[in-house]
């Protein structure tokens, strides 16, 4: 059934221009980056040549395009999970939904498995741009491995932030603004505290994304962003049966 | 189908207070009240949207608020909106209500052109459902909740803003619906629940001022005015005298509105007396009450008996 709700979603986010937007403006940007970084490796090579352990042609022209590809998109999820629910509660649609014999569970899982789905083609885009670098240079896998789970992880945390986001009204664009102030402050919520020991560096997104890109996958991480993920997930399932006693 | 005591409250207003009522297989239950009388608070409650304040809703036996998934699957709703994703076709629509009521994949097929054709659908498979006319997306509506075969459909004012062909077409669909599931529908046109349905409540602030079947209430609207219209008539008063110390109103200047009191039937004296007094009659029939003097009549005597309400509608 979460299949079918996931499916469902993916297919009504593509019947309307702005998935395919977003996917094109996406992928646009990551294109830029990453031919400009592959142009400054090739006329810093030679220089390279001569440092006694050089950076690879993954660190220069790959990783960048995931760190920027974590801002950009921290910048077009919002604009993705808006609908998500507002838009369904705007048209009154919630109701198929809510009068099928389907659990909240289902619905919300169906409609966060629907924005990872669409998260994964984007991951996929850009890992195929990386991974042409193969024709004809040597590429460090574990370095995009690390990075990809750690866009994966990054990346649905900020869908189910969304979603959670998006059940909390029934005016898409509230939801887009609203999600997206909440997602740049957990982004940029340690970036005033100099002690190093401050808890605030715990529940900074930008953190504990960090040390992906740097090709570690340490299990503090992974916690956090499953915690981060749960917590949203069920936050929104609760807000939903709420919904139900209030209306 | 049956609901007890249903009550639903927001803040102080209270949408629906006491609603009980039973629905049996094969039976076409209507609810009638003017807007804001709970119709919709109603059904949201039957169908799992609302959770009531107080009071249980039982889908056959099954209850809807401690399993509601078994109970919701032998529902089909059709709410005020209906719920239409106007970017997907007909078809995809239908498999995806049909999916989501938990057909299976193999079945999905079979049901979806059954639905179609019971519904007059079958060319519109391939139509985006926001390109349809209003009309046509009701029937999307009314499609969505009967694909699944459901025991019970609750149609939440089906007719509202269709044309007169299309309201005589989705009524015929209903009272075919009714042959075979059991169908709840509301609506504030008096007539239409006369066409369509086989037993009646009336709702009103919220709580429940009639229930009898069709006939009963018939009766009840037609049993209580005459209509005269007269071509010499005499003074309002002399004709209250004629039958009997009764109520009469003048419509226009030869139409009378009659109201006897309790249990007397004036027709007799009052021809009778026409003829003597050669008052040209030319008209006389028993006038149906409109749904507001229904209401009226309702409200003022649940006030007069309160609160003694067990005799009302029997």
């Amino acid at each position: 059934m979460i299949f079918t709700l996931a499916a469902k979603e993916l297919r009504s986010m593509f019947a309307s221009p702005l998935a395919w937007v977003v996917l094109a403006f996406l992928q646009l940007i990551f294109a830029w980056i990453f031919l400009a970084r592959v142009d400054y490796f090739l006329t810093i090579q030679g220089q390279l040549a001569r440092l006694p352990n050089p950076p690879g042609l993954t660190d220069i022209a790959i990783a960048p395009v995931f760190g920027v590809a974590s801002f950009v998109l921290l910048m077009s999820v919002p604009l993705l999970t808006m609908r998500l629910i507002a838009e369904e509660r705007r048209n009154q649609t919630m109701t198929l939904l809510m009068s099928a014999p389907v659990s909240m569970t289902e619905i919300v899982l169906g409609k966060f498995l629907a924005m990872v789905g669409f998260l994964g083609i984007v991951l996929l885009l850009i890992l195929a741009m990386g991974l042409s670098l193969l024709a004809g240079g040597e590429v460090d896998l574990g370095l995009i491995a690390a990075n990809s789970v750690g866009l994966m992880l990054l990346a649905s945390s900020f869908a189910a932030i969304g979603l959670f986001v998006s059940c909390l009204t029934n005016l898409p664009v509230v939801a887009a603004v609203l999600s997206l102030a909440v997602l740049l402050g957990l982004w940029i919520v340690n970036i005033a505290a100099s002690d190093p020991q401050s808890p605030l560096h715990v529940v900074s997104l930008l953190r504990h994304f960090e040390s992906f890109t740097g090709g570690s996958i340490a299990v503090v991480d992974l916690v956090y962003f499953v915690v981060l993920i749960a917590l949203f997930i069920v936050l929104s399932i609760r807000r939903l049966d709420a919904d139900r006693l209030r209306a | 189908m049956s609901a007890v005591a249903l009550s639903r409250s927001y803040g102080s207003n209270r949408a629906a207070h006491d609603v009980s009522l039973e629905l049996r297989r094969g039976e076409v239950l209507g609810l009638l009240g003017p807007n804001g009388a709970g119709k919709t608070t109603t059904m949201q409650m039957l169908t799992g949207n609302l959770a009531p304040s107080a009071g249980t809703v039982t889908v056959c036996g099954i209850d809807l608020i401690d399993r509601p998934t078994a109970a919701k699957a032998r529902i089909g709703y059709l709410p005020e909106v209906p719920p239409l994703y106007r970017e997907l076709r007909v078809d995809e629509y239908l498999r995806l209500a049909g999916r989501l009521h938990k057909i299976r994949k193999s079945a999905l097929h079979a049901a979806v052109e059954r639905t179609k054709s019971r519904c007059g659908l079958s060319d519109m498979g391939r139509r985006l459902i926001g390109s349809l006319s209003k009309g046509y997306q009701q029937r999307v509506g009314i499609a969505q909740a009967i694909i699944h075969e459901p025991e019970v459909i609750i149609l939440d004012e089906p007719t509202v803003g269709l044309d007169p062909n299309q309201i005589r077409e989705i009524r015929s669909l209903i009272r075919s619906l009714g042959s075979d599931h059991s169908v709840i529908l509301s609506t504030h046109i008096l007539p239409e629940v006369e066409a369509i349905c086989d037993r009646v409540q009336i709702l009103h602030r919220g709580e429940v001022v009639f229930s009898d079947s069709i006939g009963g209430l018939r009766q009840f609207r037609g049993g209580h005015w005459l209509q005269v219209a007269l071509h010499r008539p005499p003074p309002a008063e002399e004709l209250a005298t004629v039958c009997g110390s009764a109520e009469v109103q003048q419509v226009n200047a030869s139409m009378f509105r009659i109201k006897p009191s309790d249990g007397e039937d004036p027709t007799d004296a009052l021809v009778r007396a026409c003829v003597e007094h050669d008052w040209g009659l030319y008209q006389l029939q028993p006038a149906h009450a409109s749904l507001e003097e229904v209401f009226v009549h309702l409200t003022q005597r649940e006030a007069d008996e309160a609160p003694g309400r067990e005799g009302v509608g029997t």
